[in-house]
């Protein structure tokens, strides 16, 4: 029998003095887990962009369950958007999109 | 029991103040419960007070750190008679074979630390680890590196630390992952060190321990050993004066 799919989101705060666009912080995510882990790394993370939101800096991202850690690390890599200094920092880790939303506004 | 994290290795610039308290500031919104500061071995007591005040205002402990750079083994020695009981930690940058091994047998030295660019400069191998295991010296791993090298330099980075790593484990020397960090920017949660250290094969459990558990052991020992009313290991005066 087929396995179900578990999931993680990932809450994350983008730590720069400029904004980026949903675009292009995405694209920094995707080159940071290309570089380190490699195209069949990558294929298996299942990398989906939920929520952004350019002003406050937060964004939420989904991921495999198997790959939370390793997208923990590709986002710990990143140290620029766009040519900009930046840094992403996870703020919390759910299993569903409902409890990671409770989480952040505790 | 929430688990206390620590970051031994940040490297402001101690000129500029601003930089140095935005830098304590962020390792508190990080997470950190200590941190310690690599400051000049001429440092003032007045100046590690004004770091650690900074410190309380912001509710993470500070400890005070040297970075020692010999280049013989003599200069190593004088350097830790001179300045062993100033500091907190004592750290050795191990650029020559010499240097590595007398750091390595040296009970006054905390961390031994090797050029991260320099990959023929690495020095930890088993003697080395054997020399480090017993004399209580940890291996400090600075994360910076792993952040700002690309390419070719940054694989043949993660190749070096993951022999070292197996190496440390094997031989029982504590591994101790800083972030090396000079900027706001380069500073990095726990978890996120710990999950970078997965890039040089270093398990989830040893590498929390090497943010938190290992680095704190280490300020807990050095403290006893500064602290006025200690003899020797196990060994601490508990009263004086005449009705002892």
């Amino acid at each position: 029998m087929l396995k179900r799919m578990r999931r993680r989101y990932l809450a994350l705060k983008i730590d720069s003095n400029e904004t980026f666009s949903s675009r292009e912080f995405m694209d920094a995510v995707w080159n940071a887990v290309l570089k380190l882990y490699g195209e069949y790394g990558a294929s298996r993370s299942g990398l989906t962009l939920i929520d952004y939101d350019a002003e406050k800096g937060l964004a939420v991202i989904r991921t495999m369950h198997t790959t939370v850690e390793m997208v923990r690390a590709a986002l710990a890599s990143i140290t620029k958007i766009r040519d900009k200094p930046a840094a992403i920092h996870v703020l919390t880790v759910s299993g569903t999109i409902r409890a990671l939303y409770k989480k952040i506004k505790q | 029991m929430k688990r206390l994290y620590a970051d031994l290795h940040l490297c402001p610039s101690l000129k500029d103040s601003e930089q140095v308290e935005s830098m304590i500031e962020k390792a508190s919104e990080l997470g950190y419960g200590l941190i310690a500061m690599s400051l000049p071995s001429n440092v003032s007591e007045e100046k590690i007070q004004q770091l650690r005040n900074i410190c309380k205002e912001n509710k993470v402990e500070f400890a005070s750190r040297a970075d020692l750079k010999p280049q013989t083994s003599k200069e190593l020695l004088n350097s830790l008679r001179k300045i062993r009981r100033k500091f907190e930690i004592i750290a050795v940058m191990c650029e020559s074979k010499h240097v590595a091994r007398q750091a390595a047998k040296d009970r006054r030295v905390d961390l031994l630390n090797f050029p991260s660019t320099g990959f023929r400069k690495r020095f930890f191998d088993k003697a080395e680890a054997e020399l480090a295991s017993n004399s209580l010296a940890s291996f400090e791993i600075d994360v910076k590196p792993l952040l700002t090298l690309e390419g070719p330099a940054r694989i043949r980075l993660l190749s070096s630390l993951r022999r070292e790593v197996a190496i440390a484990k094997a031989f029982h020397v504590p591994i101790v992952i800083s972030s090396g960090a000079s900027s706001e920017l380069l500073m990095r949660k726990p978890r996120e060190l710990a999950a970078l250290a997965s890039l040089f094969d270093l398990d989830k459990v040893s590498a929390i321990e090497a943010v938190s558990k290992n680095p704190l052991a280490i300020i807990k020992r050095n403290r006893e050993k500064l602290s006025p009313n200690f003899v020797a290991p196990g060994i601490r005066i508990i009263r004086g004066g005449k009705d002892c």
